[in-house]
């Protein structure tokens, strides 16, 4: 015991720069990213911000009786699943598929343009994207009411912005529009690694390119595709609120609010604390469940997981 | 095996038409990605009240720089792209320096914090208090109104740590050794041998933390909302897209009211987009080969 602890020490010493350099930022984590877990607190208190911890009154599973009381509660999480679920789909078939073709191109020149020119909308801030969405979707000369006026597919510019029902495509699609470039990466760098030998094999037995794509690379990225399904399961439910609270409008609430939006409006914004933790909370809870489930299933299914 | 139509050269139909299908699909994806930013500068370099008459796509008709110079005499701007600056190079100083010091620590297998220290981060990435919570926070630091509260709260960032982390793996340890044998310490290690050969990494990290820095709004909303000189160019941007579509209430700038009177709200918001939007045209393309490898390498160890 006695030699453990001194060769402990004797260690310490020899690494005291690597302690230096580790644990002022183990500290700063500790602030910032696990306190916060000490506030959920909150959610079991009247919580009065003027009052210290131990002044504050305690009233049990009150604001969470409350919260599953609330009409508009079960609106946002329709809202919240809808736009995820959508999200999930949409983020999901079309970066895959758009790998696959910018894989069939053969000029490397283009490939590499194209690529280019996908990722850059994922650089710019939600700001920019949603002016510029607003912008081609707006019924004075925006380009998309314009492109369905000159094939008169319409008659009348459609108000897009302000239809309720219209919201969530519009999310997924700006999303989509987003970020399919750049989530098109991973899946590139899986099919990298798929071994030319296949595809010339293939070639050899006559499969045409569409064969190959469906025999081939389809099957090459299937462990790939299983991950990251079921790390965006978990995320489902934390869609959070950037793209509603920008895209959305008053016009279009009932179908634009989302579980950390309503946090923030009737949390934040009224002041209501306790109520707000409660929705945080209810959102980590079902995240981690989601989470657990996904991979539970998947293991059954296909033998992979990431737990 | 059944005979197959071929084409001239030898490939079979079936793949020529495969191949216009690839390449049409293409084309689309990188128009529809592309023309919305053509668009945008076009209407923000062209006469405003030309503008509402309609018809232009990637072409300015009347060209003018008048939108530019009128949003650049409003002194709202000029604060906001000095605070955008400044909290985009010292965030993505301080956000390198801690990644990087923390990466190194973590790749030293005798260094005894270190499961501990990985497991104590990696948490970070799955578990968060939520929007209230950490509100909360930040107020009782008393860090509400001030210009820390842009870089101190996101200072260490796992997912950043860990891609470091891999990089560094792979640099052949006898570096270091060699380094001790001549008296070096572990903090001149890092300074002098791991940080100039961590470089490609440390550029794909510091373009995220860049263009995160450049692009957020959300904390200059939640907390430096009401103190115009904390605030920053995209919460400007923000302030003047919100004010003209149909909710108007979040709109505060009052200065932007009259310089609004002067050219159409929709030229102003072009402008400023193409404002916001330059600097990061300008960095992406040069650090594009990193990221995509940093990109691939985190994805292949997590």
């Amino acid at each position: 015991m006695n030699n453990r602890a001194s060769s402990f020490w004797h260690n310490f010493k020899n690494s005291k720069y690597l302690y230096l350099m580790s644990l002022p930022f183990v500290a700063w984590v500790f602030v910032f990213s696990y306190l916060p877990l000490w506030g959920w607190t909150m959610a079991f208190q009247k919580f009065k911000p003027a009052k210290s911890f131990f002044e504050q009154d305690w009233v049990g599973f009150y604001y969470f009786k409350e919260l599953f009381h609330d009409d508009m509660f079960f609106q946002v999480l329709r809202n919240t699943l809808a736009m995820s679920v959508m999200g999930l789909i949409a983020g999901f078939t079309i970066p895959i598929v758009f790998a696959i073709l910018l894989n069939e191109l053969r000029q490397q020149v283009f490939k590499r343009f194209v690529q280019t020119i996908s990722y850059l909308p994922h650089f710019v801030s939600w700001i920019v994207a949603a002016g510029i969405i607003t912008k081609m979707l707006s019924t004075d000369n925006g380009a998309v009411n314009e492109l369905l006026l000159g094939l008169h597919i319409i008659n009348e510019p459609i108000q897009f912005m302000a239809k309720g029902n219209l919201f969530w495509s519009i999310v997924t699609a700006s999303d989509v529009w987003k970020e399919t470039g750049w989530n098109t990466i991973i899946y590139l760098a899986a099919i990298a690694g798929i071994g030319p030998e296949l595809y010339e094999a293939a070639r050899v037995d006559g499969a045409s390119r569409l064969q190959q794509v469906w025999h081939i690379t389809l099957p090459g990225i299937r462990s790939t595709i299983i991950i990251l399904i079921i790390i965006s399961i978990g995320h489902l439910i934390s869609i959070g609120f950037e793209k509603q609270f920008l895209l959305g409008n008053n016009l279009v609430r009932d179908y634009s609010q989302t579980l950390d939006l309503y946090a923030l409006n009737y949390g934040l914004g009224t002041g209501r604390y306790s109520f707000g933790t409660v929705i945080n909370i209810f959102n980590s809870l079902v995240s981690v469940l989601l989470l657990f489930t996904a991979n539970g299933i998947f293991k059954k299914i296909t033998k992979e997981s990431i737990i | 095996m059944r005979a197959r139509l071929l084409t001239s050269s030898g490939t079979p139909w079936s793949d020529r038409i495969f191949d216009v299908v690839v390449y049409v699909a293409v084309i689309l994806v990188t128009i529809v990605t592309l023309y919305p930013f053509l668009n945008v500068l076009a209407l923000s370099l062209n006469d405003s009240t030309d503008s509402v008459r309609g018809g232009i796509t990637i072409f300015p008709r009347e060209f003018t720089l008048k939108n530019y110079s009128t949003i650049f005499a409003f002194s709202g701007l000029i604060t906001g792209l000095k605070i955008s600056i400044l909290r985009t190079i010292v965030g993505t100083l301080l956000g390198l320096l801690s990644a990087s010091m923390l990466a190194f620590t973590l790749s030293r297998v005798d260094f005894q914090g270190r499961k501990f220290v990985s497991t104590f981060l990696a948490l970070t990435m799955y578990v968060s208090g939520g929007l209230i919570p950490f509100y909360v926070l930040i107020k009782d630091l008393h860090m509400m109104g001030t210009f820390a509260v842009y870089v101190l709260p996101g200072l260490v960032s796992a997912f950043n740590v860990f891609v470091i982390r891999s990089f560094i793996d792979g640099i052949p340890y006898a570096l270091q050794e060699s380094a001790k044998l001549d008296g070096a310490n572990d903090f001149t290690i890092y300074w002098r041998v791991i940080l100039p050969l961590t470089k490609p990494a440390l550029a794909t990290i510091a373009l995220f933390l860049a263009v995160g820095q450049w692009n957020s709004w959300f904390d200059t909303y939640l907390y430096n909302g009401s103190k115009d000189h904390l605030t920053t160019l995209q919460y400007e941007l923000m302030k003047v897209i919100q004010s003209t579509t149909t909710n108007a209430d979040n709109f505060r700038g009052r200065n932007m009211i009259e310089v609004m009177a002067q050219i159409s709200p929709e030229s102003v918001k072009m402008a400023i987009t193409i404002i916001v939007t330059v600097p990061i045209l300008i960095v992406y393309p040069f650090l594009q080969r990193y990221f995509v490898k940093g990109m691939t390498l985190g994805a292949v160890k997590s």
